[in-house]
Formats: C-alpha cells, sequence, structure tokens
C-alpha cells in the first residue's frame, strides 16, 4: 500500500466508527432539530417550550427508568440472548420495595434488598438459559408472567404507597424544577452506571467475554471463554438494573404499582436497537443505549408537548426504530 | 469463434481497499482456467464480481460475446454462471435436497414439487457419485459432504461457466478424484471452468490454462504444461520462494502429551500416542477417520467416553477448553467460519481474546497495549488489512486462517492442536507457517498436525500416525512413510505393500 492510500484508509476506518457511535446522536440532532423549527397549536415555537432547560431536566426524569433498565439489557443483548421479564421485574421490584418500606426497613437495606432481588431473578433466568440451555425468548417470556404474578401477590392486587417523606422518594424527587440544575440523584445514578457499564463492556475482560460469546458461542468456549459463567453473570447483572429501576419507579410514584411498566422491557429492547446494536448479539453500545431512551423520551414528551395526539407519538416512536435499524444495515452493507 | 466469457479493466474497491485493480482474463468453451494469486490478491472478490455477489466499480463482462451484468447470485445462475464458494453456505436446518435446489425450486404457483425436487437432487448426486443422502439435514453432514452439496447445488442449473473457489480445501483424495472426473465430464459437456486453488498440482491436473492476480491485478498467465511451477510462483508472490518446506532443526524431549484407548462420544474408538516436548507428530486419515475428533476430544470440546489424556504425565477425568488452554494446550479449528473465528470483531479481539492478561491491568484491557501487540503479532504473520480494528469477516481467506493460527502462538502454547492449519493460504505464506511450526518445535513445543495434504505431512512431521475408522492404526518415523503407504494405511490396507 502506498502512503497516501495507508492514510485514506486510516481515515475511511476512523469515519466508520465515527458513524458507529454516532448514529443515535445523529437522531438525537434530528429530533432536536425538528423541535427547534416545530410551533405548537397555539402558534408557540418550540424550541421555548420543549427544549427549555426545565422541560429537558423533565425528560432527563423521565429517561432513567428506562435508560437504566437498557444498561442491563444492552449486555444481555449484547450477549445474544434477550430478557422479556425486565418490565415485570420492575413493576414488582417496586412493590416489593414499597412493602419493605412500609414495613418500616431502613433506606439502605431497603435498596440492597431490591437491587438482589431484580439480581435474584436474572440468576434463575441465567440458569435456566446457560445451565439447560433453554431459548431466552423463551424463558423470559415464562418469568415475565411469573414475575407479574408474584408482583400482584406481593401487592396484594393493588398499589402500596409509601410515605412522601420518605428518602426513597427522594431518588426521583425535583426539588426546582424552574433550573436544570440540580438534577436528582437518579438522573445522575444513570449516568455514572451508564459510563461504568461502558467500560466495564468495552474495555474489560469480562466485557470481551460478553462480546465473544454474543458474537459466536462455539468460538468463545473454543477461546476459553467460559460461557455459561459468563452468560449467568450477564442475567444477573441485568436482573439487578431491572431491580434498580423498579426502585426509582417506587420513587417516582410514590407506590409500588404491581401493573406498571406493562411492555416497557419493549422500550428497553428499543432503546438498545436505536443505540446501534444487533439482536443476533455480538455488537451494540451502552452509550447508545442511553441515547435512544433519551431519544424516545423526547420523542414523547415532545410531541405531546405540540400538541400531537398520541397515537401519532406511537407511530412516529415505531418509525424511529426501523429507521435505526434500517440505517444500520445500510451501513453494514456498505462495507461489502 | 466467440470466448464463453470475457472480462477487462474490472475493478471493485472496498472503502479504502482496493480489492481488484482492472483486471481482465478470458476463457473458451470447455475451457479450464486455473486462477492463481497470494492471500488478499483478489480472487475470490473477482469470482464473487462475475457471480452477481458484488458488483464491479468498473470494467466490462462479456457472455458469449453478449455483455452480462448480473444484480445478484440468482441472476447469474439463470444465465449459466454457478459458483462454489470458498467458505460453505448451506442452510443448516433443511435437507441436502432442499438446499440443492433452494432458490430454483421446481413447481407452481409457489409449491414445491417434492418429487421433482427430490429427482432433481437425486439426479446431480449421482452425477457426483456421492453417495450423500438426499433426505439427511445438511447439519448432519461432515464439511466434506458439505462441500459436495454445494457443488450439487451449482449442477442442478445446467451452468455455462463454473466457478470453483479453493474447492477442495477440504476433501481428501478420493473425494478429489471424484471431483476431478466431474470436472473433466463438465469441461467435456463444454462447460467452461474457472478453478481457484493453492494448490498448483491441482491446477496443472485440472487446467490447461493460467492466470496469476497480484494486488488486485493481472501479473500475468499462459500454458500450465509449459510454464514452471518456479516461475508461476514467482509471479504470485513476486520473489523467489526457495524452500517450500523449511525445516527448523529441533531436538525432541520428554513426553508431553499421552492418549492411552481414547474414545470419545462416537470418534475415536480407540486413539494410542504419545508424543514429546519439541516433536510434531502428524495425523492423516480420510475425511470421516475421526482426527478432528480426537483432537476436540483432547481439548475438552468433546466428552471422553472411556480411555485418558495425559498431559505431563497426569490425567484429568473431565476437563473444559478453559482448564486445557490455561495448562497451555490450544487448538486450531478447521471451521474458521462457525467455530475459529468471532467474524464480526476485530483482528485484535480475534488475536488476544485467549490471553488477555498481558494487556490489561485490574481486568482492563488497556487499549494502548492492546493495539501495539495486535499489530506487530500482524506484521509477523503478515496479515494483509487496513489495520488492527477490521472486522475480520473482512479479511480474504487466508488471512483469516493467519490470525486464527496467530491466536495460538500469542497464547504461548506448549501443545498446538492443528486441525488443517494451512487451509486456503498461499505458497509462500504456506512455507512462512511452516517455518512457525518448526520455530515452535524448536522452543520444546509438541505439535499435532493434523492434514489431509500429504506432501506437508511428509515435509514437516517428525513422526506420523495414520487414523483409520476412529482407531489410529499406525505410528512411525516419517522416513518410514511414502505417500503411498500413507494412503494404502488410511483405506485400511496392509502396510506391507511394496514402495511405490
Ligand atoms: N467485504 C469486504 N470488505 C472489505 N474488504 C474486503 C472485503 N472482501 C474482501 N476484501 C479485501 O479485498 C482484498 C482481496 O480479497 P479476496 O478475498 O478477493 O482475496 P483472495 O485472493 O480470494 O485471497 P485468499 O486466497 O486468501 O482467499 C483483501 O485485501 C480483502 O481484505
Ligand atoms: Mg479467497
Amino acid at each position: 500500500m502506498t502512503p497516501s492510500s495507508t492514510h485514506l484508509s486510516e481515515w475511511n476506518a476512523r469515519l466508520k466508527r465515527l458513524v458507529q457511535i454516532g448514529g443515535p446522536f445523529l437522531g438525537l440532532l434530528l429530533v432536536g432539530l425538528f423541535f427547534a423549527l416545530a410551533h405548537d397549536e397555539f402558534g408557540e415555537p418550540a424550541r421555548n417550550t420543549v427544549l427549555a432547560a426545565r422541560n429537558l431536566k423533565t425528560v432527563l426524569v423521565q429517561t432513567v427508568i428506562v435508560g437504566i433498565g437498557a444498561l442491563g439489557m444492552t449486555l444481555v443483548i449484547v450477549a445474544g440472548g434477550i430478557d422479556l421479564s425486565a418490565g415485570s421485574v420492575v413493576a414488582c421490584a417496586s412493590v416489593f420495595g414499597a412493602r419493605l418500606v412500609v414495613a418500616g426497613w431502613p433506606t439502605g437495606g431497603v435498596v440492597l434488598a431490591v437491587i438482589a432481588a431484580g439480581a435474584g431473578v436474572g440468576l434463575l433466568n441465567g440458569t435456566l438459559i446457560s445451565v439447560f440451555r433453554l431459548m431466552p425468548f423463551i424463558v423470559t417470556l415464562g418469568s415475565m408472567s411469573i414475575v407479574r404474578g408474584a408482583a400482584k401477590w406481593l401487592g396484594v392486587n393493588q398499589a402500596v404507597s409509601i410515605p412522601r417523606e420518605s428518602p426513597v422518594v427522594a431518588l426521583m424527587a425535583v426539588n426546582d424544577p424552574d433550573h436544570f440544575l440540580p438534577l436528582p440523584p437518579g438522573v445522575w445514578l444513570m449516568l455514572a452506571l451508564g459510563g461504568l457499564t461502558a467500560l466495564v463492556l468495552r474495555q474489560s475482560i469480562f466485557g470481551r467475554h460478553i462480546v465473544a460469546v454474543g458474537s459466536n458461542e462455539a468460538t468463545a468456549r473454543l477461546c476459553g471463554v467460559r460461557v455459561r459463567t459468563t452468560k449467568l453473570a450477564v442475567y444477573a447483572l441485568a436482573g439487578l438494573c431491572f431491580g434498580l429501576a423498579g426502585l426509582l419507579q417506587l420513587s417516582r410514584l410514590t407506590q409500588g404499582d404491581p401493573t406498571v411498566a406493562v411492555g416497557l422491557e419493549l422500550d428497553m429492547i428499543a432503546a438498545v436497537v436505536i443505540g446501534g446494536a444487533s439482536l443476533s448479539g455480538g455488537t451494540g453500545s451502552v452509550l447508545g443505549a442511553l441515547v435512544g431512551a433519551f431519544l424516545m423520551a423526547l420523542l414523547r414528551n415532545g410531541t405531546s408537548q405540540i400538541g400531537w395526539p398520541n397515537y401519532v407519538q406511537e407511530i412516529i416512536i415505531g418509525l424511529v426504530i426501523i429507521l435505526a435499524v434500517g440505517l444500520d444495515k445500510w451501513r453494514q452493507n456498505k462495507r461489502t | 469463434m466467440t470466448p464463453r466469457l470475457q472480462l477487462s479493466g474490472i475493478r471493485k474497491a472496498f472503502g479504502a481497499t482496493q480489492a481488484l485493480g482492472g483486471v481482465s482474463l478470458e476463457v473458451g468453451p470447455g475451457e479450464a482456467l486455473a486462477v492463481i494469486g497470494e492471500n488478499g490478491a483478489g480472487k475470490s472478490t473477482l469470482m464473487k464480481v462475475l457471480s452477481g455477489a458484488h458488483s464491479p466499480d468498473a470494467g466490462t463482462m462479456l457472455l458469449d460475446g453478449r455483455p452480462y451484468s448480473p444484480a445478484d447470485p440468482l441472476e447469474a445462475r439463470r444465465c449459466g454462471v454457478a459458483m462454489i464458494y470458498q467458505e460453505l453456505n448451506l442452510v443448516q436446518h433443511l435437507t441436502v435436497a432442499e438446499n440443492i435446489v433452494l432458490g430454483v425450486e421446481p413447481g407452481r404457483w409457489g409449491w414445491v414439487n417434492r418429487r421433482e425436487r427430490r429427482a432433481q437432487a437425486v439426479r446431480v448426486l449421482a452425477e457426483l457419485q456421492s453417495g450423500v443422502d438426499p433426505d439427511a439435514p445438511v447439519s448432519a453432514l461432515t464439511i466434506a459432504q458439505q462441500q459436495l452439496v454445494e457443488i450439487a447445488r451449482a449442477l442442478v442449473h445446467e451452468p455455462r461457466v463454473l466457478i470453483l473457489d479453493e474447492p477442495t480445501s477440504s476433501l481428501t483424495g478420493v473425494d478429489v478424484e471424484h471431483l476431478f472426473g466431474v470436472l473433466e465430464r463438465l469441461r467435456q459437456r463444454g462447460v467452461s471452468l474457472l478453478y481457484i486453488s493453492h494448490f498448483l498440482e491441482e491446477c496443472q491436473r485440472v487446467c490447461t490454462r493460467f492466470t496469476v492476480l497480484r494486488d488486485g491485478r493481472t501479473v500475468g498467465g499462459g500454458d500450465l504444461a509449459s510454464t514452471s511451477l518456479d516461475q508461476v510462483i514467482r509471479w504470485m508472490v513476486g520473489r523467489e520462494v526457495k524452500d517450500l518446506y523449511p525445516r527448523t532443526p529441533h531436538e525432541i524431549g520428554a513426553p508431553v502429551l499421552a492418549l492411552n484407548a481414547l474414545a470419545g462420544r462416537e470418534k475415536p474408538r480407540c486413539a494410542r500416542f504419545s508424543i514429546r516436548a519439541g516433536e510434531i507428530f502428524g495425523l492423516f486419515g480420510l475425511i470421516g477417520a475421526g482426527r478432528t475428533e480426537t483432537l476436540r476430544t483432547v481439548f475438552g470440546l468433546d466428552p471422553v467416553r472411556s480411555g485418558e489424556v495425559q498431559l505431563d504425565g497426569r490425567s484429568e477425568t473431565s476437563t473444559t477448553p478453559a482448564r486445557r488452554l490455561r495448562a497451555g494446550v490450544a487448538l486450531l479449528s478447521e471451521d474458521r467460519k462457525r467455530e475459529g473465528l468471532l467474524l464480526n470483531r476485530s483482528i485484535a479481539e480475534n488475536l488476544l481474546l485467549t490471553r488477555l492478561h498481558p494487556v490489561s491491568w485490574c481486568g482492563f484491557v488497556r487499549p494502548q497495549a492492546e493495539r501495539r501487540t495486535a499489530r506487530s503479532w500482524m506484521d509477523q504473520l503478515e496479515v494483509r488489512a487496513q489495520n488492527e480494528h477490521q472486522a475480520i469477516g473482512e479479511l480474504s481467506g487466508g488471512n483469516q486462517q493467519k490470525v486464527a493460527f496467530g491466536r495460538l502462538l500469542y497464547h504461548q502454547a506448549r501443545v498446538l492442536l492443528l486441525d488443517e492449519p494451512t487451509r486456503g493460504i498461499d505458497v509462500g505464506s504456506k512455507a512462512a507457517i511452516y517455518l512457525r511450526i518448526g520455530q515452535a518445535a524448536a522452543q520444546g513445543r509438541a505439535v499435532v498436525l493434523v492434514s489431509s495434504y500429504i506432501p506437508e505431512l511428509l515435509g514437516v512431521c517428525d513422526t506420523i500416525g495414520v487414523m483409520c475408522r476412529g482407531e489410529i492404526t499406525a505410528v512411525r518415523p516419517v522416513a518410514d512413510w511414502t505417500e503411498h503407504a500413507l494412503i494404502a494405511a488410511a483405506i485400511g490396507q496392509s502396510l506391507d505393500i511394496p514402495h511405490a
């Protein structure tokens, strides 16, 4: 190769990587641009309402639950699996947490217990999937129903309210709605956890093993990756994220409701996919998933602010998901 | 007479990689042309352009004098250009017959005519004299049988041009002879053949003319009969390759690995041999003799039914690949697409996966160290790629193989279990790999080399064992073997026939 062509190829590779991570950001930019130009039904420019700092704060808070769930979901999807029980785990964790708060547990104990319960469900899923080699789709479809049932049983079929003074509520409380800062602790939690997950997935040995298992399980085994342990750990970690998301759900609603978060797992999956992951495993970006979650929250919030009916939102979100996957496919085709 | 196929000035780039930079060639009806070149020279890309899998950036193609530009492989097949790809492309869940007619199913209104489908499959399978059951699921076949199914698939549509990209890389003697017989018959029927192989002897058997590609350009060609192989290799590599089987002097030390009447799930039934440090042990046999299974059982990928594997004199009742790797035993798989590599991941990731500790700190991989290590290995192995972040699936077959082999060297394995390590590798790089195997032995590593290529076994091994129907039937020093004796032993004949 001549020097200039090596140079070119370096650039090309860099550009590709930029598009790879930049994909979801590009979508976000487009949506932002749209709201910067749009007007609501009263002729008010949306940039003063939707894109105002105080509203963006609201959108961020609305992102947190799906966002934290999407972190766990990214791990699962990169490892070549899927977890449909996420929404049920969120609901169940919120009821469980509420019962503990009502029972007078200290806050630290509540947090640990709820997270551990989420991880426990994940561990069960993981055991069935990795040790008994059952399909992740089916196993988690089953546990989705089981855990939802458990949530209703725990709540005796109704929502369990907790006192507004409980420290758990402070996790998602918006104290100064007129200013962007301070952000509620939940938002910082999501960002910090996102950074950590991204680091682990991209740079840790464990992360490399997750990717290897998702990319080609046979190869991973050949290369000495402990496939079962890795999968087990992935589902447990994902369950942990879902449990945490449930805790934040409880904080936000100030009640543990066994009927919330139906279909939330699909939002998480959508966020992960918009973020550039492939459902066949082996690729995915944590940062992308967070951007994807934020993008969906912004779309929902923004379109309702400018007065578009609910069904339009749903259609648009569906289109965005398909567009994201289509873009990904197109980018891959470019390479071959 | 107009040529059957005429290409001129074909160019194709992938991003910044100019895979083809102006290729021209011509084949007449009933003629067989060998397309020769190093790994990454652009052979497969050229054939994919021809078969409609890629569209060229520039250049013209004429088929029987008429412009030819297929939009996709199906259209190419309809025009009578069929291709057998370097990598197997069968649908594992479907049966042999279903695979053979896939995309050209006989029938009406979207309903498949099952009887007709089976008849077509049976016809082409009979033509190949393959003995493959048309109703068997493809996943149950060996690689050699799958290869035959691929060939059968190409024949269904009465091709005018048949392209074969390294078709013999997973076949052994008898199957290769079959294939050559079939090719000869096709040629006499007027089918033109484009034949790609890294085995120049094969090219001489099948083809009359050849053309050489280097760096995506046509650099030479002519009659195979009137050109010496040295000349062909010089064109190909751009320099002289003096020694095809370089030997590094190495000393044989203490026993490392011993198999005592080892039996696996089905095969091996009774494998018994031992290797010492610094020894290169060749394992020959027909496809299906159980060589691959033996390696897999030793490595812990397949369960041990009875017998034992002793490593350094100790035997473990059950083991896993992870444990074997920690003990310094590594395996190179014969099937890099299904098992050997993470195709959508980078070269660096694939190369370093089994031993990430040296490039990491507290469980986290250091990007700098990773990049540096990967680069230095890529240089040593002469891997042709844009950079270490390129997805390995984008490399040419031979370059993928180099990375797969490099992983074992990087792992610093003491025992290397190599299953067809030079599959799909060009002459120059093969010599480099033999050199590496020799060096590994000189450093006191033990090597088990499974190969179907006899000259290679005779050229590099110290000892050769032959497997026949799941058992090791003979183990002798290399000096006591001849090509003839190896084949005789592999098909289970008495070993005492006179040497040819
Ligand atoms: N899909 C792709 N994307 C990017 N580069 C590619 C792609 N396919 C091939 N290349 C590049 O094009 C060049 C030619 O590759 P090709 O597969 O045609 O080589 P080849 O002559 O068939 O080699 P081999 O003998 O190893 O099979 C290589 O440098 C390869 O990396
Ligand atoms: Mg090739």
